[in-house]
């Protein structure tokens, strides 16, 4: 069986692989259309989020509403260190220096995030979550930054009140964001750190710490009773969780021109986007998080054809999907289906 | 000196005296029983134990060392581990992770080596796999070792909270009602399985049980509570002849 | 002095605009069970139907108003049916919550098709100019007195159903122990619908005052200050009545004062961080109470 896990892990990244370098050759080809190439480093970030995003509500069993903040901070840092530093190192080492920076600062803001907000349960760590992504996307949104001779300038109210000399440079402009961040990420990059991802999440779940995370989902008092120290291990797996968050920042940030802490880019609507990924893709199932990322991301973006009414139809699939796997008849239509198959072939279907 | 020496426990609940003035030694490598009538406090005397309750007033002294207070996960590393009544595993973890949860305070590697499979990993992993595999065929479970533990039969659930429990490597090991819902040929087998541990592992066992048969079956002496309150405390024969247990058991 | 009173009465305002509001997400979560995150588009659909009847057929604003309800109610009471009943026994809260997204993708993305998504400009439905004080210095709209009263009365009619009324008192049951309440005769699905119904309602009356206020609605208009209801009914206590209209109108003045006084862009910052700030001191909300796990 602990063979059969590994070759398990270690098929989930020969299926990315083969994915990659699947959509290497048609881009080659040129069988890609620009707007389907443009789709393939977001459909990564997503799927690197839904990995994190996973850890905390598979893993640990906390509900996160609050994940895009994570993203947010992770991209911001990293923009504001690539652009400082632009002139002065070269790309192979700005942009895993960025990465490193992006994944830290996220994983920081995990940690003093998670302080507070593992102290709560349910609902109230879900709605926590949220109102700290929030937070931090207005904040970021609302924040002035440049330096000149006299260093470092911060304001929140305009770009005037900066107080800047004439030679200042602007770093962030309230909501127009971050623009000129170099675009060191691309569609390989973004493979690599998500095969990272995969790499840190199932390790995680196959290890001593792993098991003490999931071991406080099952059952926190029994957790507890056998000696596990609940405070330190959930802290891990939100911390966790979050440095993934952060490294798809990293890559969001260094994809595009223009760094905005929109909502449309990190408000909470993005975090529940990204809950509905790990959902659908299975609680806990690290790979399943990976591909219904993917699909989902490219799904609508490829019926644009069908214009106004993509998001209709995703909204019903959503809701059929949902209602197909979880509701308790069609469960049992789908097991009593299943066990007709089982009975043809003579399998036994009792093992985990 | 007894393993387990409380004394003067006490617990109120609003102006409900729960536990009241609980006394009790459980000498090293004795198996104890606690009976009493449904909501008698012996649960909540569990409780007070493990550090899931607070005593308003008494003193629990593990091998001559004070653990009043002591919160859970320290009264574990104390050297206490217990079962519950309503059972509690990691349900979604395969019965193997169950137990290696358990044994997480011995073997020991880094965070970092968790995340990036580093260093002692592999050589650690070995350790658990043999310990916990070696506990579960005490408890013959060695077959369902990647079974999801909610997917065991009811008796089997209950042997693995026990191996994992054992898993902690506990000087005193708390039962709360383990034979509760078995059949008879369940509980004969589990009662095997008490004795087992007991004389493998030297250690001593508390137990919480309504099943007279397997009490007075294994269990040394006994303790009955009654209403929060000491109704008799002594060797099990005398004990549950004694006319005001049976009383207490049976009604008028 | 007068401008900070006036900058209260709107604070208050926009607080029982959020305080009906989360009413409804109160009761639903109260007695459901469930986070309805489509709960906050019912006041979009409730908006819709009041714009429709008000200003494209001409009607009369409180038929309008009437028959926004009707709507309102029709499809929480169909949503609750459809697409939450057959989960709830599923054992996943986490299931009722996507399939709510799904809902409130779904009622959006209704209304984009139906609507567009350009901005319809609303007229108030309170005509009433409203009252001046203080020899001309301070003026109080009508939208604005109508809000306020408007949700008192709510909250003193809930409170009297719930109190005093059968099906009131089945619904405090269910809240409390639906096994129990089973038991003792209540049909549980009849109160759970009932819930749905009265909150949907109640957040087409929010509809109604919201975009009279804010006359501009968009197939997005509900999903902000649904979530902020949320916040709202969690920072008084989730689960109850009075506390959702303390909490309501609490976030409405901060958030207002905030948005005067600190910074525009950072009155929603605000406005989550004293979220964030009551739950660690109270983490059960301003009147919750705290249910421990037995062991």
């Amino acid at each position: 069986m602990k063979k059969k896990k590994l070759s398990r892990q270690t098929w989930t990244y020969i299926v990315v692989l083969i994915v990659y370098a699947v959509v290497e050759i048609f881009e080659y080809a040129g069988l890609l259309s620009s707007h389907l190439t443009g789709l393939l480093v977001p459909a990564t970030y997503y799927a690197i989020v839904a990995v994190g995003l996973n850890i905390c509500v598979g893993i640990l069993g906390e509900l996160s509403l609050g994940h895009a903040g994570f993203m947010c901070v992770g991209a911001f840092s990293s923009s504001l260190f690539s652009i400082l530093t632009e002139n002065s190192l070269p790309t192979a080492i700005r942009f895993p220096l960025a990465m490193v920076i992006g994944i830290a600062v996220a994983a920081l803001f995990g940690f003093l995030i998670g302080i507070p907000v593992l102290r709560l349960n349910g609902d109230y760590l879900a709605i926590v979550t949220l109102a700290f992504g929030e937070i931090i996307k207005n904040i970021l949104n609302s924040l002035y930054l440049g330096y000149d001779s006299n260093g470092l300038h911060a304001s929140f109210t305009s770009q005037m009140d900066l107080g800047m000399e004439a030679d200042g440079t602007m770093l962030m402009n309230g909501p127009m964001g971050i623009s000129g961040t170099p675009r060191d990420a691309n569609f390989t990059v973004a493979v690599v750190m998500l095969l990272i991802a995969l790499f840190v999440a199932q390790n995680l779940i196959n290890s001593r710490d792993g098991r003490a995370i999931m071991s406080i989902r099952d059952n926190r008092i029994a957790a507890e009773s056998v000696g596990i120290n609940i405070t330190k291990y959930k802290m891990l797996g939100f911390v966790v969780s979050a440095a993934i968050a952060g490294a798809a920042g990293v890559l969001f940030s260094h994809s595009i021109s223009t760094l905005q802490a929109g909502s449309q880019y990190f408000g909470y609507n993005i975090s529940i986007l990204i809950l509905v990924y790990v959902v659908l893709g299975g609680i806990g199932n690290i790979s399943g998080s990976v591909i219904a990322a993917a699909v989902l991301y490219l799904l609508p973006e490829l019926l644009r054809a069908l214009s106004s009414y993509r998001m209709l139809i995703y909204s019903i699939v959503l809701i059929v999907v949902m209602l197909f796997n979880w509701a308790p008849a069609a469960r049992n239509w789908r097991n009593r289906v299943l066990a007709s198959i089982r009975a043809k072939f003579g399998k036994k279907g009792a093992k985990a | 000196m007894a393993l387990l020496e409380v004394d003067n426990l006490s617990i109120m609940f609003g102006g409900l005296r729960a536990v009241d003035d609980f006394n009790l030694r459980v000498e090293k490598g004795e198996l104890y029983g606690l009976i009493g009538p449904n909501g008698a406090g012996k649960t909540t005397v569990f409780n007070l134990l493990t550090g899931v309750y607070k005593p308003n007033e008494g003193v629990i002294r593990l091998d001559g060392v004070d653990i009043t207070g002591h919160k859970t996960v320290e009264i574990n590393h104390d050297g206490i581990a217990r079962t519950f009544q309503n059972i509690r595993l990691f349900q979604d973890m395969s019965v193997i992770d169950n137990v290696k949860v358990g044994l997480q305070n011995q073997y020991h590697y880094s965070t970092a080596a968790s995340i990036f499979h580093l260093g002692s990993y592999k050589k650690v992993e070995k350790e658990y796999d043999d310990a916990a595999m070696e506990l579960l065929s005490v408890f013959g479970l060695e077959n369902e070792r990647d079974y999801k533990a909610s997917n065991l039969p009811y008796g089997q659930q209950r042997k693995l909270e026990i191996a994992r429990a054992m898993a902690t490597k506990p000087k005193l090991l708390l039962l709360d009602e383990p034979a509760a819902g078995m059949n008879p040929n369940e509980t004969g087998e589990l009662m095997k399985t008490i004795e087992l541990i007991r004389s493998k592992f030297g250690i001593t066992i508390l137990l919480i049980e309504h099943d007279m048969k397997l009490v007075s079956g294994i269990c040394e002496e006994v303790t009955v509570l009654n209403f929060g309150r000491i109704l008799k405390q002594g060797k099990t024969r005398e004990v549950l002849q004694d006319p005001e247990v049976v009383k207490a058991y049976i009604g008028e | 002095m007068l401008s900070f009173l006036n900058y209260l009465i709107s604070g208050i305002s926009l607080g029982s605009i959020y305080a009906i509001i989360a009413l409804g997400y109160t009761m639903v979560y109260g007695i459901a069970k469930m986070l309805n995150f489509a709960h906050g588009d019912f006041i979009m659909v409730g908006g819709y139907a009041i714009f429709t009847c008000m200003i494209t057929l001409g009607m009369n604003p409180f038929v309008s108003i009437l028959i926004a309800m009707a709507v309102c109610l029709v499809i929480g009471v169909t949503t609750e049916k459809v697409a939450y009943k057959p989960l709830r026994e599923a054992g996943s809260p986490l299931a009722v919550l996507i399939t709510a997204i799904g809902v409130s993708y779904l009622l959006e993305n209704l209304a984009l098709l139906i609507f567009g998504s350009n901005p319809k400009s609303f007229t108030s439905v309170v005509s009433w100019s409203g009252i001046t004080l203080a020899g001309g210095q301070l003026h109080i709209q009508g939208v604005t007195i109508v809000t306020i009263l408007v949700s008192l009365a709510v909250l003193v009619v809930l409170q009297w159903f719930v109190h005093k009324t059968k099906e009131g008192q089945a619904m405090l049951a269910v809240a409390q122990d639906r096994g129990a309440a089973t038991l003792m005769g209540i049909n549980v699905n009849h109160t759970i619908s009932l819930t749905f119904a009265i909150g949907s309602a109640l957040a087409a009356i929010a509809g109604a005052l919201l975009c009279s206020a804010y006359p501009t609605l968009t197939p997005y208009t509900g999903a902000m200050p649904g979530i902020k209801a949320f916040v709202a009914a969690v920072l008084g206590g989730i689960g109850s009545i009075p506390g959702a209209m303390i909490g309501g109108i609490v976030l409405g003045i901060i958030e207002i004062l905030a948005r005067t006084y600190i910074s525009s862009q950072l009155s929603d910052a605000i406005v989550f961080g004293i979220l964030v700030v009551v739950l660690l001191v109270k983490p059960t909300g301003i009147l919750g109470k705290n249910i421990q796990e037995k062991v």
